[in-house]
């Protein structure tokens, strides 16, 4: 569904991603970990369309499309979703109206008839049951005065309204305490399915104890410099980065 | 809810929607101004004698003033004498019913989404449709007439209800007060009346429509709402032209009158030609709006969504003289490309334990530039006065401006004034955020300024309050991105 290959890409003259190969298929979970400053945020910022990194060298393939030339919303339209790391806020505007307009745009681009308000309304009640959302934040402005829970639930209550192909999850286990991660993992499980994909950005192997990766890729300096199972997951969390640093550096 | 987004795809509405010219032929006053000028427009009204004489002693005060400079907003001289200040669309006779109006008038209201016709029935508003310098219709007169309301043109008032017109005209404004309401005062052309009786609660909304057609002319309406003790109406008011080259004076002047208990909500959605992308052509819009809440325990509140105009100028305010008595300004401006604005409102605290509430939004975006002036005065005897005001400022890059001019002048140590102020920037944080949820940046420009002015929007009659997010985000199309 998801090919990277060899992709480089930056900010000005600063070269952040040096070559990531990466293929992603139906049906799989993949995690890229790392330590901090490797480059997976800029990796999900450029996947999904960010303007302000540039890309310089690779191609990436996403579904028969080549994604690079996708603007942001088409690529969101071909079925990509980005749950932010820090999802922004919007004030005055509704989440539940804002996620209704998404959820039309994605349809408008799919050439499907826009939903009507009941529809919309089934669907919502549908999936606030599945991913256990509140109602008071969706009458609430988009993430203002959100807790950084409440933010991260509001990203994957908003999958699960778009069901896109293929779901990144950045570093969205950052500031969450035990229970908030429990309930944004059961989400991303039941979203799951033989036919989309995940891929879970994360510095913490924690995260992988709820949402169980088929694949572990370990990026360092901007490269994909070891891949694996799970149990490289496990790896890590008990060796730390350096046993990686010290691997790489002394190739 | 989101019929204000999908409308901005239509690219047909790129441009100034309502720039059409409605080709009837017009019977116009010569160029100029002078007292055989007002003596023609008085005549062509078939006015009585003492409005004439109103009329001649404003212009006569008019000669001798200057026109403000205060303002924050720059424009070339405007020539007086180079303006047509009387303009009716040619009818061969007065219409009896609407039947007998030109058809071709009626499409030009059509074409606005105003049908003049009886369907209006089904949204439950009265309408006042004013054009050039006349008034062509008033629907649903006579219904209201049952409940003793008056709802007509203001030259019909000045004929058939002398005596309500004589005393209340020029009460709120009075005839010297500033230059451009002594104008209006001298060659006013129409406008609308309006007068609700004690106790009564106006069933439907009330709303005049404005439209400059003719060329060259300038319209300077007068409009005036009498709402007797514990009555109740709300008035919406709503304005275009279509696109010329030349900038087209609107001078109007609106005074509402509020006694005992009583309420009005006076709501305006302004679109007047705002001019080319390069500051071509547009209405020089400069309007004098106010209140006074004559009796205790009175409210007049003011909702204005302004997008039109090549220049605004206009302060509607409130004079709170009953005790108990209630003021609100609830105000979106939008400037784009080259238009100017300078709005805000004045709050006079005269009476004790009066209230008022200010939230400005001003939308900045390509060239323009964006400011609120406002005024809040607390006399000597108003006792435990409280006003709040927020101003807040949205931009849209970096090559316009958006002021504040907030005024306090605290005379009584009761008083609690309370101002907050916040200017902010939309963020590419935000429009990546909606880009990737399949939502395309003019689309999220639409949703983030729907945002930033809701709670002005929320104070909207329903049916105007989808009209006027349209119109906030065509206004600011392509200003982004």
């Amino acid at each position: 569904m998801l090919s990277i290959h060899n992709l480089h890409a930056g900010i000005e003259d600063k070269k952040i991603l040096k070559g990531i190969n990466l293929t992603i298929n139906r049906g799989e979970v993949h995690a890229i970990m790392g330590p901090n400053g490797s480059g997976k945020s800029t990796l999900a910022s450029v996947l999904a369309g960010r303007e302000h990194f540039e890309v310089t060298e690779g191609t990436v393939e996403f579904d028969g499309k080549n994604l690079l030339e996708l603007a942001p919303e088409e690529r969101a339209g071909e079925g990509l979703f980005l749950a932010f790391q820090y999802p922004v806020e919007i004030p005055g505007l509704t989440t539940t109206n804002f996620i209704k307009t998404a959820v039309n745009e994605v349809r408008k681009y799919r050439g499907e008839e826009p939903l009507d308000a009941v529809g919309f309304l089934k669907l919502m009640k549908e999936k606030m049951a599945l991913m256990e959302m509140p109602q008071s934040l969706l009458s609430r402005s988009l993430n203002e005065g959100f807790s950084g829970g409440e933010k991260k639930r509001n990203e994957i209550f908003q999958m699960a309204m778009l069901q896109p192909k293929l779901a990144i999850l950045d570093e969205t286990d950052s500031g969450l305490d035990i229970d908030a991660i429990r309930i944004v993992a059961n989400g991303v499980n039941k979203f799951r399915n033989e036919n989309n994909a995940v891929l879970v950005i994360t510095h913490y192997q924690r995260l992988l104890d709820y949402i169980v990766p088929d694949y572990v890729h370990v990026l360092y300096n901007g490269r994909i410099v070891k891949s694996g199972t799970r149990d490289l997951a496990l790896e890590l969390e008990e060796k730390g980065y350096d046993f990686i640093k010290n691997e790489v550096e002394a190739v | 809810m989101n019929d204000g987004i999908s409308t901005i795809e239509q690219q047909v509405l790129r441009d100034y929607k309502y720039g059409f010219v409605t080709n009837i032929e017009a019977d116009e006053a010569p160029r100029g101004l002078n007292e055989d000028i007002i003596r023609f427009i008085s005549a062509k009204k078939q006015e009585p004698e003492w409005m004439l004489e109103w009329r001649l002693k404003a212009y006569r005060h008019w000669l001798k003033m200057e026109e403000p400079k205060w303002a924050n907003i720059k424009y070339d001289p405007i020539n007086y004498q180079d303006i047509i200040y009387y303009s009716a669309p040619k009818q061969k006779k007065a219409p009896k019913s609407l039947d007998e109006i030109d058809p071709e008038l009626k499409r030009t209201f059509e074409k606005l989404g105003i049908s003049l016709e009886e369907q209006k029935r089904l949204t439950g508003v009265a309408v006042d449709a004013v054009i050039d310098s006349v008034s062509i219709a008033t629907t649903f007169k006579e219904q209201l007439a049952e409940q003793g309301i008056i709802f007509c043109s203001m030259s019909e008032a000045i004929r058939e209800h002398p005596e309500l017109v004589k005393k209340y005209l020029g009460s709120v404004v009075p005839v010297t007060d500033n230059y451009f309401s002594a104008l209006n005062s001298a060659v006013f052309s129409d406008g609308s009346f309006c007068y609700i009786p004690e106790g009564v609660r106006c069933p439907m909304e009330l709303s005049t429509y404005f439209r400059i057609n003719a060329e060259n002319t300038g319209q300077f309406e007068r409009t005036l709402i009498v709402a007797e003790k514990g009555s109740y109406v709300s008035y919406l008011e709503g304005c275009t032209a279509p696109m010329r080259d030349e900038n087209q004076l609107h001078a109007a002047v609106v005074e509402l009158v509020a006694m005992e208990n009583a309420e009005i909500k006076y709501s305006t959605v302004q679109n007047w030609y705002p001019g080319d992308k390069d500051g071509v052509g547009g209405i020089y819009n400069f309007v004098t709006k106010r209140g006074i809440c004559l009796g205790d325990h009175s409210k007049i509140s003011w909702t204005q969504v302004e997008t039109g105009s090549a220049i605004t100028w206009k302060y509607p305010s409130v004079i709170l003289k009953g005790d108990y008595s209630v003021g609100e300004f609830y105000s979106v401006a939008v400037t784009n490309n080259h238009q100017q604005a300078d709005t805000g409102t004045k709050m006079q605290h005269i009476g004790k334990h009066t209230r008022s509430r200010i939230v400005s939004k001003g939308i900045s975006a390509g060239f323009s530039n964006n400011s609120y002036r406002g005024l809040v005065n607390v006399s000597k005897n108003a006792v435990n006065a409280r006003n709040f005001s927020q101003c807040d400022s949205l931009l849209l890059g970096d090559k316009c401006g958006a002021h504040t001019f907030p005024y306090i002048e605290v005379k009584n140590n009761t008083a609690i004034v309370e101002h907050e102020a916040t200017t902010s920037k939309i963020g590419e944080d935000q429009l990546f955020y909606c880009n990737q949820r399949g939502i395309d940046t003019e689309t999220a420009v639409a949703l983030i300024i729907n945002g930033f002015a809701k709670e002005v929007m929320n104070q909207l009659p329903m049916e105007f309050a989808v009209e006027a997010q349209k119109l906030l985000a065509i206004s600011l199309e392509g200003s982004v991105g």
